[in-house]
């Protein structure tokens, strides 16, 4: 169980034998009253969102959750197979679980998938992935103001805003926490 | 992320410049307008023996005996008794237990008393000093919270009774005996009253009123809270000052806390024995200073007009400095 001086953002919980993680948390005690602890609350399952206002003497359930280190295999249809690489066993996971994550799988990536009670709720990749730009506009000459970038398409046709330096078949690291360009690799 | 990683971002401190110039100003601007009303200002004790007894108020303990003040109330009101004359204090207050986007464990607090007078005329020194601070601070304007909060025009003044029969779903003595007056009062009432205007709610239930005097006409305590885009900005009251009334709530108020596994506080027996040799009738109030200069200078969050959060803070033992900031010999 947990008290409400645990409570944070990213905190998982469970209410009525559901999942949930914290996404937003704001304390609040109006009027010499009694601390309040407002949540945001979405789903781990469906993705819901809802609020959800704790008091001090509250108790939460923690939800039983487990990881498992896999890397990425390959993908089958719409299903996304990843392995255990120790036991061999292997999981199928929804596009819905892995969200925009979809953008940045490639094959033999380690990853780490959490369940809860054996279901597959949700994947965390390495934070950083490479990629190789596959098409862009060159940048315009004599433009070397640092911070203008321009869109450019990965293998996959994910598009990210790049420095106006890089070119079509350079790799490139993207942080697959926001989706964005990081920094090149090597160029092509 | 790592302490070196941490350490790179001090340049930060340097962006808070504006939020501290704001804050020197508007305390230069508070103390002038006490100066103008003719109030003394005082300096009273931050480290109590006997901090006053509050259901849900937690000071942190400090040494063996003693606890950091969540508010300098008593010795204000003892200054206050023994002066007959208006007093004045800004200084840090300490909450145990408290932190959000509003709520900082130590703050800046501005309480002031008048003897001979009831909360109604500290509503109109409020008005007064909210107004110039405003005006010193470069006026209106200054959204805050998605509002353009504006302290020159009307405030708008509701009876707790009023405010909860208007925007909640229960009335407030039914929200009291499911014990959910807090909650209705942040989930529906203050979202839906107020707006760009100053919020008061006056006439709070007596069992929130800690310190405050009971209205014959009402039989709700002579209380008012001031919010400002659903932010509690002060509470004010006219002040309690029946000692055997007051014995009476502290001993409630130990009561709750020994229910709820908190501990209890010796109780300031000078205190009382000036309330039992008679006191005069006086009000006063507790404003946090942060908080207006949230509003002020248009900041959503109380780090943004502090200097130091406490999070920000980075340690290391000394003998491993070296990791973090190079050889040291």
């Amino acid at each position: 169980m947990y008290t409400t001086s645990d409570l944070r953002k990213g905190l998982k919980i469970e209410i009525d034998g559901e999942p949930y993680v914290i996404t937003n948390f704001e304390f609040c005690k109006p009027g010499k009253g009694q601390a309040l602890y407002r949540c945001k609350l979405k789903s781990m399952l469906s993705g819901s969102t809802m609020d959800r206002t704790f008091r001090s003497a509250d108790r939460i359930d923690k939800p039983d959750l487990a990881t498992r280190e896999v890397i990425y295999s390959h993908g089958e249809g719409d299903m996304h197979v990843f392995m255990d690489a120790e036991t061999y066993e292997q999981f199928h996971l929804a596009p819905e679980v892995l969200g925009d994550q979809v953008n940045f799988l490639k094959e033999d990536i380690e990853c780490e998938i959490l369940f809860y009670r054996d279901r597959p709720v949700e994947v965390t990749l390495p934070i950083f992935i490479e990629a190789k730009i596959a098409r862009t506009d060159p940048g315009a000459r004599g433009d070397t103001a640092t911070n203008v970038t321009k869109p450019a398409w990965l293998e996959n046709g994910y598009e990210i805003q790049v420095p106006i330096f890089l070119n079509q078949g350079d790799v490139v690291k993207i942080d697959t926490r926001t989706g964005a360009y990081s920094e090149r690799v090597s160029k092509a | 992320m790592n302490a070196s990683a941490k350490l790179d971002q001090n340049p930060e401190l340097r962006s808070r410049a504006p939020a501290l110039e704001a804050r020197a100003e508007l305390n230069r601007a508070i103390r002038d307008w006490f100066r103008e009303q003719d109030f003394l200002e005082v300096e009273t004790p931050i480290r109590l023996p006997a901090p006053a007894l509050e259901e849900h108020i937690d000071c942190p303990p400090c040494g063996e005996h003693d606890r950091l003040r969540a508010s300098p109330e008593l010795h204000m009101k003892r200054l206050l008794a023994a002066l007959q004359k208006p007093v004045f204090q800004i200084g840090p207050c300490f909450r145990d237990g408290e932190r959000g986007p509003s709520h900082l464990p130590e703050f800046q607090m501005l309480e002031w008393y008048r003897p001979q007078a009831d909360n109604q005329e500290i509503l109109i020194d409020a008005k007064s000093l909210l107004r110039h601070c405003a005006e010193r601070l470069g006026g209106g304007g200054r959204r805050f919270r998605g509002q353009s909060v504006d302290f020159a025009g009307q405030w708008q003044e509701l009876s707790v009774d009023q405010a909860f029969d208007r925007f909640a779903e229960t009335s407030v003595d039914q929200a009291l005996a499911e014990d959910r007056f807090e909650q209705i009062l942040v989930e529906q009432v203050l979202p839906a009253a107020g707006g760009r205007q100053p919020l008061v709610l006056h006439g709070f239930p007596l069992a929130l009123g800690a310190l405050a005097r009971r209205d014959p006409a009402t039989g709700r305590a002579e209380r008012w809270e001031l919010f400002v885009a659903g932010l509690e900005l002060a509470n004010a009251y006219s002040e309690l000052t029946d000692c055997q009334e007051q014995i009476g709530r502290f001993r409630k108020a130990a009561a709750v806390r020994r229910s709820r596994g908190s501990d209890n506080y010796p109780v300031d027996l000078r205190y009382l024995e000036q309330l039992r040799r008679g006191f005069p009738p006086c009000a006063g109030i507790a404003l946090g200073v942060d908080r207006l200069l949230m509003v002020l200078s248009g900041r959503d969050t109380i780090d943004q007009v502090v200097p130091f959060p406490p999070e920000s803070e980075l340690v290391a033992p000394l003998e491993q400095i070296s990791k973090f900031v190079g050889d040291t010999k």
